[in-house]
């Protein structure tokens, strides 16, 4: 069990979250021209790393915020988590 | 090399089973291959066995970064079936289950196939409607597909719970009669005493650390055990994928996701089918020594943790006990994981690569055990032409960008939308 803390509410269980996925991935920009490959890499491809992982979480059954969690994706430790806005 | 057979066995018998031969090679990396295979699963063995029966090429080393079958193939559900709606996917695993048939034979290894039936529940009218365009598509690629009404799943699969008052009442369900499993283990054994035989060097405890590419051309990988030559490579590491991609600077359309099995405690037959839950996500068979075996959902989450968490398992036995109410009375045996290449469209990927002489099997989500043999078939095809074969040739890397994406579900990796 994922004990995460939420950076409105405090500290809870997984089970009052939902997980948004990589939290580096960056929509290409409104109202520029953008390349079929910027777009696919945008929507499809992604890191994957072993290690240190960026991520979304939904405090869905809390606060329903979503914000970014640094997670280790092979022993699952939590180092921070974030405001959406903020960056590591 | 020794055939294993009922006279083996009396004779290995009467000696005390001192004198059996060695099921493969331990051999020490050659300086130099014609192709080497990355990752000692079912998919690698297999690729390596008929690269040598198919395309006689048989200076080909298996490079394992622990023992052949300590990852997925021997950690799934074992469950076999080619019920998929679209062309690609039928086609494909159909061949799959051509050769499941005359696996036992062919491998000269009993893998205990079972075609016990695979049933898919469906608990609303229009659940039953999406089966029977399902199942139409399947007849139409020549794939067995039978519509089985509430009564008809009732006879077959009586201690379902269809009492009035449940929350997903059981309507129907569409059976597949040639899907159900087969055992792991002696998939990836048959498959590395086979290619073994044929001079294939089945090389474990060997990581691979970095890839040597010149001028877009491989030309040979690092591993804990020094550096190998090899004119082609071939990839087949399931959910370490991303690790080794990194490795080559390519980015995938794959994330690595944790899915958990477990089975009870051994219990009298009762279950002579693999059952599925239509309204989640929790699937059930019984083994031959009795356990019932169940799977369900992905942790959720980017995992390479080889092992899970309790809220997804406990989720996942709540869906099992609303389809089977007498499993709730039964203990929990074992729990375990293993880490799944999620591709984006829930396809697999078998394709030649932007590096020449390098060669991409992933993708395989949670379904990738009963297509080891059309997968290894197709792979050794598309490494020794250097060309894919039109089996294999719609799971191409190329089709995230023009849009061909092969999405039965339309659900990717986004476990969380469902
Ligand atoms: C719990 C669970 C249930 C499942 N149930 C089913 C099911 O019922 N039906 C079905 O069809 N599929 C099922 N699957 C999926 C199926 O098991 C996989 O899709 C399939 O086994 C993947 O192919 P593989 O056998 O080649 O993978 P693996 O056996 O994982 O082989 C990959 C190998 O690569 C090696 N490797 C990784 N990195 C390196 C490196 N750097 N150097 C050298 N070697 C390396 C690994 O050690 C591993 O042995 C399930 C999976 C799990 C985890
Ligand atoms: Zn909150």
């Amino acid at each position: 069990m994922l004990h995460i803390k939420c950076p409105y509410c405090g500290t809870r269980s997984q089970n009052e979250f939902a997980y948004g996925g990589d939290a580096t991935i960056k929509r290409p920009e409104l109202n520029k021209e953008v390349s079929d490959k910027e777009w696919d890499t945008f929507v499809y491809f992604r890191k994957s790393p072993r290690g240190k992982h960026l991520e979304f979480w939904h405090h869905i059954s809390g606060c329903r915020q979503w914000f970014k969690v640094q997670r280790d994706t092979t022993t699952h430790e939590i180092f921070k988590t974030l405001k959406p806005n903020e960056d590591i | 090399m020794q055939k294993y057979s009922v006279f083996s066995l009396i004779k290995n018998a009467l000696k005390g089973h001192k004198d059996w031969e060695v099921a493969w090679r331990n051999p020490t990396p050659k300086a130099e291959y014609d192709v080497i295979i990355i990752g000692g699963g079912g998919h690698g063995l297999a690729t390596a066995y008929y690269l040598a029966k198919e395309h006689n090429i048989t200076n080909v080393a298996i490079v394992e970064k622990g023992w052949i079958g300590g990852g997925n193939v021997g950690r799934n559900t074992t469950i076999l079936r080619s019920n998929y709606m679209h062309d690609q996917n039928g086609l494909f695993y159909e061949k799959g289950m051509d050769l499941w048939k005359s696996m036992s034979q062919d491998l000269n290894f009993n893998v205990m196939y079972s075609p016990r039936g695979i049933i898919n529940l469906a608990h609303s009218d229009a659940q039953m409607n999406a089966y029977s365009r399902r199942g139409n598509s399947m007849r139409l690629n020549g794939i067995d597909a039978v519509l089985l009404g509430r009564e008809e799943v009732q006879k077959i699969v009586p201690m379902l719970d269809f009492s009035e008052n449940v929350r997903f009442p059981i309507f129907g369900a569409l059976m597949q009669p040639s899907g159900g499993t087969a055992r792991h283990d002696a998939v990836a054994w048959g498959y590395a005493r086979q290619a073994d035989s044929m001079g294939v060097d089945i090389i474990q405890h060997c990581e691979v650390t970095g890839f040597d590419v010149v001028n877009g051309k491989i030309k040979g990988i690092k591993t804990s055990k020094g550096d190998i030559k090899a004119k082609k490579v071939g990839l087949c590491v399931a959910g370490s994928t991303s690790v080794l991609a990194e490795m080559l600077n390519m980015t995938l359309p794959i994330e690595t996701h944790l899915l958990q099995a477990c089975v009870s405690e051994p219990i009298k037959p009762i279950l002579d089918h693999v059952v599925t839950f239509g309204a989640g996500h929790f699937y059930c068979s019984q083994s031959d020594k009795g356990e019932m075996v169940m799977g369900g959902d992905l942790d959720g989450y980017n995992s390479y943790a080889q092992r899970g968490n309790l809220p997804t398992l406990q989720h996942v036995l709540t869906e099992g006990i609303a389809m089977f109410p007498f499993l709730s009375k039964l203990k929990m045996l074992r729990t375990w994981g293993g880490i799944m290449d999620m591709s984006m469209d829930g396809s697999p990927i078998i394709d030649k690569t932007h590096i020449e002489g390098l060669y991409l099997n992933c993708g395989w989500c949670y379904g990738g055990f009963k297509a080891t043999p059309v997968s290894g078939w197709t792979f050794a095809h598309t490494i020794a032409q250097d060309r894919v074969h039109e089996l294999n040739a719609g799971y191409n890397l190329n089709r995230f960008s023009t849009g061909h994406l092969i999405d039965e579900k339309g659900l990717g990796t986004k476990t969380w939308i469902s």
